[in-house]
């Protein structure tokens, strides 16, 4: 059969051209992504990560829609240059409530997977106003309107269109005893859909992120989100010799 | 595609694919160049070392894990083995790396941190070294070269120490962070006051032209059991490095921009301003945790020097 087989009949036939085509693209992540998913070892078993808290869900969706994304990635590769300017690098389990994740492959300013903590929150809050202030070089783009107020109506849908995707924040009083369970009381808490409207407010006046506990803003949300990434894991509870054996 | 015959271009003699258009336009059907076949051939003898050497090819819930090996330390300094991925790579490299900075920080461990200034071969490593890590995690705040911001991080070149200059408080500072507070006066005191207080303030240092009456009765309430700013910057206004409190007395300032402020009213109104609000921020993070002990040791040697030293 092979010997009778000419280019000529896939070229003039778009319909066998097409099946043709999709399964040799296919083929990649066939070999490549799929079996991440059954390989056992792909996620890391370290404690400490937990889903978002709504306020810090809500800085993240204000992440996504200004666009972050398209200058700072989400991911330390497990390089040494990286690893001394960024941290530890970044483990698949620490973005295993991500959806979308924000690992991405374009740096035009610096990685964000470990950011928090590393700056105050005043300093996160003028470098958003006006980054040049704060880093004369730097070219990143002025939002002074992330100062207005957060509307966070809609906080309860976005953590239940999240827990459609896999995340355990709870609906309801079962679940929120699984999380218990999981995630110790503390955070179960913060997790639970119908408290979410009184839980965000109140880490958004405790945690004082924009310097003014009056009013609740999207640098609220914002600085939060920033000041909780790659701050889960507790890396000197961990030996590296253990996470190598993941890969 | 009139035409489908194949066979030998008559104009070159080559190998057609038997494609005609316009009467005479042919496709033709020459065979690839060595050079490429052969790196093809290449190409896959070396996936097949990559399959053999590397992991490869997911089997059931595992994979191949290759022969390939990479030997690191273990938390016991035990030697250990394990199938190269990118994560041992990077352990061994780490390793290897510290290694030879190794002697150099336990030399600055071992030693005082005035024996460490006076070495000038520690002294030279301090510079490179501490430059690099002052860049990759001060710089954003305090700035390049440690100016710092007025009205937001402190200068760390002057001889001016918020929480004090030595190297034991530089330490404490960069391990533990700092919080500054400063409780609003603008709601306890009348315009008046916080004006009064605010001419004596800047009377302190000098910085302006000030209303003695006022200065007078500024410092009257400075002292006072209401005002009790004394409680913090102390009696002489030269403040306490122990809990942070400005001292008031010098040019330094850092959170009412006095030095771009254009005229005494300007300066004046600065200074009140501050008073009146209060300061809720001034934070600076711990970095124990983030960073090792013998980074922060190196660190407190290179914003020690920045300063000149005290």
């Amino acid at each position: 059969m092979l010997k009778n087989f000419k280019h000529e009949k896939v070229e003039t036939n778009a319909g066998v051209l097409l099946v043709l085509t999709m399964l040799a693209i296919s083929a990649g992540g066939l070999v490549e992504i799929a079996p991440l998913f059954f390989i056992k070892d792909t996620m890391e078993n370290v404690p400490g990560v937990r889903p978002y808290t709504p306020l810090e869900q809500r800085g993240r969706d204000i992440y996504i829609r200004e666009g972050c994304y398209t200058c700072h990635s989400q991911m330390i590769r497990p390089f040494r240059d990286e690893q001394l300017r960024y941290g530890h690098y970044s483990l698949a389990a620490e973005s295993k409530y991500d959806h979308p994740f924000q690992w991405g492959s374009k740096r035009t300013g610096p990685d964000l997977a470990r950011v928090g903590g590393k700056y105050s929150n005043e300093w996160h809050v003028q470098h958003m106003i006006q980054p040049k202030s704060v880093v004369p070089e730097s070219v990143m783009p002025n939002y002074p309107w992330l100062m207005s107020p957060l509307d966070y109506a809609d906080i309860g849908d976005r953590m239940r269109a999240l827990r459609v995707t896999g995340v355990p924040y709870s609906a309801n009083q079962e679940e929120y005893q699984r999380n218990v369970e999981k995630f110790g009381a503390d955070v179960a808490k913060t997790l639970h859909i119908p408290d979410a409207r009184n839980i965000l407010v109140a880490q958004a006046q405790e945690g004082n992120f924009d310097g003014d506990r009056a009013s609740v803003t999207e640098m609220d949300a914002l600085v939060a989100y920033l000041q909780v990434l790659g701050t889960m894991v507790d890396f000197s509870k961990i030996k590296p010799e253990d996470l190598v054996k993941y890969r | 595609m009139a035409d489908h015959t194949t066979g030998p271009s008559p104009a070159s003699g080559a190998q057609t694919t038997g494609h005609v258009w316009d009467d005479d336009l042919q496709e033709f059907n020459n065979p690839l160049p060595a050079w490429w076949t052969y790196g093809f051939y290449v190409t896959i003898l070396f996936a097949l070392v990559y399959w053999v050497w590397y992991p490869s090819w997911p089997v059931g819930a595992g994979f191949m894990t290759g022969i390939g090996k990479v030997t690191y330390v273990n938390a016991q300094g035990e030697e250990e083995s394990w199938h190269w991925n990118t994560r041992a790579k990077l352990l061994a490299e780490t390793q290897e790396a510290s290694a030879l900075q190794k002697p150099y920080f336990d030399r600055i461990a071992s030693l005082p941190y005035e024996q460490v200034t006076q070495d000038p071969e520690l002294n030279s490593f301090v510079v490179s070294a501490g430059k690099a890590l002052f860049s990759e995690n001060c710089a954003a705040c305090h700035q390049a070269g440690g100016q710092g911001k007025v009205g937001f991080f402190p200068n760390l070149t002057d001889d001016d120490w918020l929480y004090g200059g030595s190297f034991e408080r530089i330490h404490a500072s960069i391990a533990q962070g700092r919080r500054g507070y400063m409780p609003p006066y603008g709601e306890a005191m009348s315009a008046a006051q916080l004006d009064e207080l605010a001419h004596y303030v800047v009377s302190l240092s000098g910085a302006a032209q000030v209303d003695a009456a006022k200065a007078a009765k500024g410092k009257e309430l400075f002292n006072s059991h209401a005002g009790a700013c004394y409680y913090c910057h102390g009696d002489d206004g030269k403040g306490r490095q122990d809990i942070g409190s400005a001292n008031l007395t010098d040019q330094v300032w850092l959170w009412a921009n006095v030095p771009a402020a254009e005229g005494d009213a300007a300066k004046l109104d600065a200074v009140r301003k501050v008073i009146a609000s209060g300061l809720d921020k001034g934070v600076m993070p711990a970095w124990q945790g983030r960073l090792s002990a013998e980074q922060i040791r190196l660190l407190t040697l290179y914003v020690h020097e920045l300063g000149g030293g005290k």
